[in-house]
């Protein structure tokens, strides 16, 4: 088990592959924050680009849909002047049978610095990670259910932005916990900052067996889960849920879980509130609350790039050493 | 027909719990002497036994051939090398070969790759229903006649209960032995890991505990009602073991066994994402692991198997939850059982009697022994030896364990089949 965090870094300690935010340490964490604060002040300016990765080449891999995170991906690379190519697998390689690994060896050969890979199954970015070549970094996208590390951390860097001191803080994060691969690299990130308490909220069926041991305090009804809270960080309800019977209908979820201005008030007077996206309106959120004037959920996109180019140049970075 | 004289081992014979240093004789197949050298014998092979255990052959619930169907991973020939080289001399194949074992057919076939490659006693289970399908009877009285010492679905899920009850109902009628790996298929479907903290932290599907006990105690009553004899294969959670020793304790006709890397391993051991350690049923919790120890030293656990399932390399590569489950094992049941006695969760007496007459006795076998008379099926191994596993002393084409490249304790040195040396690994001349 201790090992296998240790795959991220160097032999010389310096983060090489980002695939889960278990076993960073808190330094690294703000080290990171530190980097992408530097890079979204200047975002902010007129002059968007920076010679750091010129003349790498990233691959935005994904095996699984996605436009917002792909995009950020591909804007944090082409403001750090690295040439991207964007590869949709699922409609390609794979369905030919061709397997995970042949596609990783034969993208390898076309001398590549970087890959970004998303991947609907557990394990997936990990795996990849041991099998490229040594002077390739790989940052985890979102695989199945287990981590989207740069996804918490570009939402530690919105909650620095907006709460100053992590060790005072109560989070709330609400909805299906069980298949979120956002709420364990969350839970995970404020944990190492040091937050003073993670709540997490939802039926039991949306629940993962032992939840507590993820080192969180579990609610099944928001008046006692947002109760004096900071930050909410709402999740985006998946239509399958439906299906699978782990809910009767989006109606009664929106009744008990969804994100109303009434249910807002149980928080504390200044609480924000957060969603990865895309956000189901009327599901999990009300508009009026994910427009309102606590939501940071448009901040966390453009937030994104930051984090985003940060993580891509301290990697790139470390394999760069390396050569 | 080869004669051959083992000098100077520790005899250990369940059946009646001798264990003593001896000689054993064999002639024509079976046991000619155990007392001295019978007048004008003439050995042909002599066996040096000092400081080795001599007792019956064991006798495997549940090992995986891959033949027909899957040789990529594995063939009959290479397996049954590898049965010989860990002592086994006798081993029941699951029906979920392709085609599976649902016709005499099959049956005939995997007979005839078995003898082609010099092992004698393979014992094909037959499938429970047509094609493993779950929805029809397969045809079962022809199965037996065929040669299937039992019957069963093995991973595969039965559509509902009325057809196990219709089931059941029919295999009792021929007096057939129905072996049941309970696990419900929606409970447990798409899972690869135990439902519990390990699961939860890397977002795994996971296959809870209450897949296994539902599905014992559903067949359990199935069991009072129709007396069809059931043997549960590859038990995994505490809590099945209660139900089992109340179904025992009850006079239901039951037994189970345990996969022997279960009686070692748990959700701990699991590197994340590894996938060697994919097995199914899952390794669970420690309470899970001492309770399945316990329950083997207390005859609640009947067998220990191998639970054999050789993958080529493709198999265990891959993101985690996609590789396919299994553990090639053969080669590590006897050292690892052996590992039990040293911890002292088991004497060696009970850590052969799961291995042989117990398995023997769920399959209605003859009862093995080392009498005068018995047919010469042996294991001869050297408890003390320390081996590596590595490309060197390993025969099965699988080489997905665990256990890869650590140091065990415990080799079997001569295995003897039908009183003939199947497998030979040092002195004898």
């Amino acid at each position: 088990m201790s090992n296998d965090q240790g795959i991220q870094f160097t032999s010389e300690g310096k983060l090489k592959h980002f695939l889960t935010i278990e076993g960073l340490s808190k330094s690294l964490l703000t080290e990171i924050l530190e980097v992408a604060e530097s890079f979204a002040s200047v975002s902010e300016q007129q002059v968007k680009k920076f010679p750091l990765l010129r003349g790498k080449t990233i691959i935005n891999l994904f095996f699984e849909n996605s436009t917002r995170t792909r995009t950020t991906f591909d804007l944090a690379a082409t403001r750090l002047s690295a040439d991207v190519l964007n590869m949709d697998i699922s409609t390609s390689a794979t369905s030919k049978g061709e397997t995970l690994l042949d596609t990783i060896h034969n993208l390898e050969a076309m001398h590549i610095d970087m890959f970004v890979v998303r991947h609907s199954v557990s394990g997936a970015a990990h795996f990849i990670a041991e099998h490229v070549a040594p002077n390739i970094s790989v940052i985890n996208a979102g695989d199945g259910q287990h981590a989207h590390p740069t996804q918490a951390m570009l939402d530690m860097f919105t909650i620095r932005r907006f709460k100053k001191d992590f060790s005072q803080l109560k989070i709330a994060i609400v909805g299906d916990i069980l298949h979120s691969r956002v709420a364990r690299s969350q839970i995970q990130a404020l944990n190492i900052l040091g937050v003073a308490a993670v709540h997490v909220i939802a039926p039991k069926t949306l629940l993962p067996a032992k939840a507590e041991s993820l080192g969180v305090k579990v609610f099944y009804n928001m008046k006692q889960g947002l109760e004096d809270v900071d930050v909410v960080i709402m999740l985006r309800l998946q239509k399958e849920r439906m299906a699978g019977a782990l809910l009767p209908t989006e109606s009664e979820y929106y009744k008990c879980y969804g994100l109303t201005e009434e249910k807002l008030k149980f928080a504390k007077q200044d609480a924000i509130v957060m969603h990865p996206g895309p956000i189901n309106r009327g599901v999990e959120i009300a508009s009026e609350v994910a427009d309102g004037t606590k939501s940071v959920i448009l901040k966390q996109v453009s937030y994104g790039i930051a984090v985003r180019m940060a993580i891509m140049s301290m990697t790139m970075q470390a394999t760069g050493n390396r050569k | 027909m080869t004669r051959i004289h083992i000098s100077q081992g520790r005899i250990i014979d369940p059946e009646n719990g001798t264990d003593s240093i001896g000689d054993i004789y064999i002639a024509d197949n079976r046991i000619f002497s155990i007392m001295g050298r019978p007048e004008g014998f003439d050995a042909d092979i002599t066996i040096d036994a000092s400081s080795q255990v001599i007792c019956p052959g064991f006798i495997d619930l549940s090992v995986r051939l891959r033949e027909p169907g899957a040789t990529q991973k594995a063939t009959i020939a290479s397996e049954v090398k590898a049965a010989a080289a860990s002592g086994v001399t006798a081993l029941c194949i699951p029906p979920d070969t392709s085609p599976c074992i649902d016709n005499p057919a099959v049956v005939e076939l995997i007979d005839d790759k078995a003898k082609a490659a010099g092992y004698g006693q393979i014992y094909p289970i037959g499938a429970l229903t047509y094609k493993l399908q779950g929805q029809e009877l397969s045809s079962m009285f022809a199965l037996k006649n065929a040669g299937c010492i039992a019957v069963s679905n093995a991973q595969m899920p039965i559509n509902n209960l009325l057809i196990l009850r219709r089931a059941m109902e029919y295999a009792a009628s021929f007096d057939l032995l129905l072996i049941y790996q309970p696990q419900d298929y929606h409970l447990s479907h798409q899972g690869c890991a135990h439902e519990g903290t390990i699961a939860t932290r890397y977002g795994l599907p996971a296959i809870p505990e209450i897949a296994e006990t539902t599905a014992l105690l559903q067949c359990l009553e199935l069991v009072a009602h129709t007396g069809c004899k059931v043997h549960f294969g590859q038990i995994s959670c505490a809590r099945s073991i209660d139900f089992i020793r109340q179904a025992k304790d009850a006079g239901l006709p039951v037994s189970a066994d345990v996969a022997i890397h279960q009686l070692h391993l748990t959700e701990h051991d699991v590197l994340p994402f590894d996938g060697v350690y994919h097995v199914n049923p899952p390794f669970r919790t420690e309470g899970d692991r001492q309770a399945l120890r316990k329950a083997v030293s207390e005859g609640v656990l009947d067998a220990i198997c191998s639970d054999h399932q050789p993958h080529n390399i493709d198999a265990k590569l891959g993101a985690f939850p996609e590789t396919e489950p299994g553990v090639s094992s053969l080669e590590t049941l006897l050292p690892l059982t052996l590992r039990l006695v040293n911890e002292n969760e088991l004497n060696l007496m009970q850590a052969i009697v799961a291995l042989t007459i117990n398995p023997a006795n769920i399959l209605g076998l003859d009862t093995p022994s080392l009498k005068v008379g018995e047919l010469a099926d042996l294991c001869i191994f050297d408890p003390g030896k320390i081996w590596q596993i590595n490309t060197q002393n390993w025969l099965s084409s699988g080489k997905n364990t665990p256990f890869w490249q650590q140091n065990l304790q415990g080799k079997v040195a001569h295995t003897i089949q039908n009183g003939q040396v199947v497998f030979s690994q040092g002195n004898s001349r």
